[in-house]
């Protein structure tokens, strides 16, 4: 291993002692593993019934609608987060004094409301005219929306802070306006650093779309409800759909991780934390 | 907001679920995300990649899969918390919330691993180089450079885990824990002609607990910091 702050390079004792360390680990991950999959098999859940559903043709395509709802549902909230990112983001950064209070407390809300008491609240008070299932899967999408948005005005803000002063000091030198400063200047280059930032947003997105089983299953949820039911697999089918999730999820955070060595090299990727931000702000304020 | 005010017990009581479902997984998410954090940069390499998969596995499965799983699916192969029975006061301390404080610690434990790497990846290499250059043992080096400045650059990450995990109370909901957002969603099917109100008077209480906690983080970095 290279240079680590916790520890020196270990020298042979050392060396041979880790070894020592390493078989016992794997010997004791080996039995927890074993215990795991001799748990699964006493069961009986290694049966063939219970797996068949999922090469099943006709059950796969359905799992892949499901699928295919999730997705759409994710990909649509962050797309509606954006625009809602961009407004409350730059309207955080503005002049005026009741439009930056105003955002600020829109911002803060939707950060801080769980999104199952957003979709529960959406399902029964929005859009109740509509049947269940689009009922369900428009809540999912209007929840997402306002509160990855507010994540996203809070990125949106970090990054265009994270420029360096001088950019909007020599737009405004040679006599930009406020509104070019932004949108020729500060926005371009703040939505190059936050690329990586939005597709990992939209794992969060992708994870949360399962939260709508509290009123109606939609998507991979409605799967994970209905599958069980008609072949009593709940154990295949949760780690079957759950394996559907990670597996998306990793695919889209090797897609965020090649932006980011594309657009912004070897940097972190910007984070937004849930505190200190006011001290940021000062910070901000104060140049 | 009739409806909210008319049954103020109930709202406590539900709150006060999401406050003990917080503290104690609270307790077990940093007593995990340590154990984790632990192995992953320890110099085992065994250890450190059966944490890493863990991590990677859990922090990409939704929380609410991972609840299914130990309310549901568990059960079925043997593993359950019907023997956790307790009452104390007016709450009740069964297997649905025992469930709950199990999934919400596997799943927050990977987050505040997370935060604490990032810290202690924050300490620069130096650090760590000039202390030893100094003489100090390993125990000094540690105990005297390096994990101060992690422990302090952890903070902010550790409480913004802290704050997702007291939102993620609320998938207990859906598993039959009476806590807010559930006392929310009866309220709500109980009195449709006054859902705004139910809602924001819900929503407050959420922003109200967020507040505490961030500001108490925001107290404890101020506090903490050198200089």
């Amino acid at each position: 291993m290279a240079a680590h702050v916790l520890f020196d390079a270990p020298g042979p004792k050392t060396v041979a002692r880790h070894r020592t360390y390493s078989v016992v680990a794997v010997l004791v991950l080996l039995v927890l593993l074993g215990l795991a999959v001799k748990r699964l098999y006493d069961e009986g859940q290694f049966a063939y019934e219970l797996w068949e559903p999922f090469v099943t043709p006709n059950i796969m395509q359905a799992i892949g609608e499901a699928w295919l709802d999730t997705l759409s549902m994710a990909a649509l909230a962050v797309l509606g987060a954006l625009v809602f990112g961009v407004v409350f983001g730059v309207a955080k950064l503005s002049e005026h004094t009741p439009v930056r209070w105003a955002s600020w407390v829109v911002v803060e809300f939707f950060r801080a409301v769980p999104v199952i008491m957003l979709m529960t609240f959406s399902f029964y008070a929005v859009f109740n005219s509509m049947s269940i299932e689009r009922g369900a899967y428009w809540s999912v999408v209007l929840s997402l929306t306002v509160y990855n948005g507010a994540v996203l005005a809070e990125v949106f803000r970090a990054g265009i802070n994270a420029l360096p002063r001088g950019q909007a000091e020599a737009a405004y030198a040679i006599g930009m306006r406020k509104t070019q400063v932004m949108n020729l200047i500060l926005l371009p280059q703040a939505v190059k650093i936050m690329i990586p930032a939005i597709i990992s947003q939209m794992v969060v997105a992708l994870k949360d779309t399962s939260l709508i089983l509290i009123v109606f299953g939609v998507g991979l949820t409605k799967i994970l409800k209905s599958l069980p039911l008609s072949f009593n697999n709940i154990v295949p089918t949760t780690l079957v759909i759950a394996g559907l999730y990670v597996l998306t999820n990793l695919v889209l955070t090797a897609i965020a991780n090649y932006a980011q060595k594309k657009f912004v090299g070897e940097k972190e990727m910007l984070q937004v934390s849930m505190v200190g931000q006011t001290d940021q702000n000062q910070s901000a304020a104060t140049f | 907001m009739d409806a909210v005010l008319e049954s103020l017990p109930d709202v406590f009581r539900a709150f006060g679920y999401t406050v003990l479902l917080f503290l104690v997984s609270g307790v077990f998410s940093l007593i995990g995300g340590t154990l984790l954090v632990a192995m992953r940069v320890g110099p085992v390499s065994v250890l450190n990649k059966a944490a890493a998969t863990y991590v990677t596995l859990v922090r990409n499965t939704p929380l609410l899969a991972v609840f299914f799983f130990f309310s549901f699916a568990a059960p079925k192969i043997g593993i359950n918390f019907k023997w956790v029975d307790v009452h104390i006061g007016t709450f009740d301390f069964t297997s649905f919330f025992s469930t709950a404080v199990v999934a919400l610690t596997l799943y927050t434990s990977t987050f505040v691993c997370e935060a604490l790497r990032s810290g202690v990846n924050a300490v620069p290499l130096g650090q760590a180089e000039a202390a030893r250059a100094i003489g100090l043992p390993f125990s000094g080096v540690m105990r005297a450079v390096v994990l101060p400045q992690a422990f302090r650059a952890s903070v902010p990450p550790v409480a913004s885990a802290l704050i997702a995990l007291l939102k993620n109370t609320s998938v207990a909901a859906v598993f039959g824990v009476i806590e807010a957002a559930s006392q929310m969603k009866i309220m709500t099917n109980n009195n449709a002609d006054e859902r705004w109100g139910i809602f924001i008077a819900f929503a407050l209480g959420y922003v109200l607990l967020v507040e505490v906690v961030s500001l108490a983080a925001g107290t404890l970095e101020r506090r903490w910091r050198i200089a």
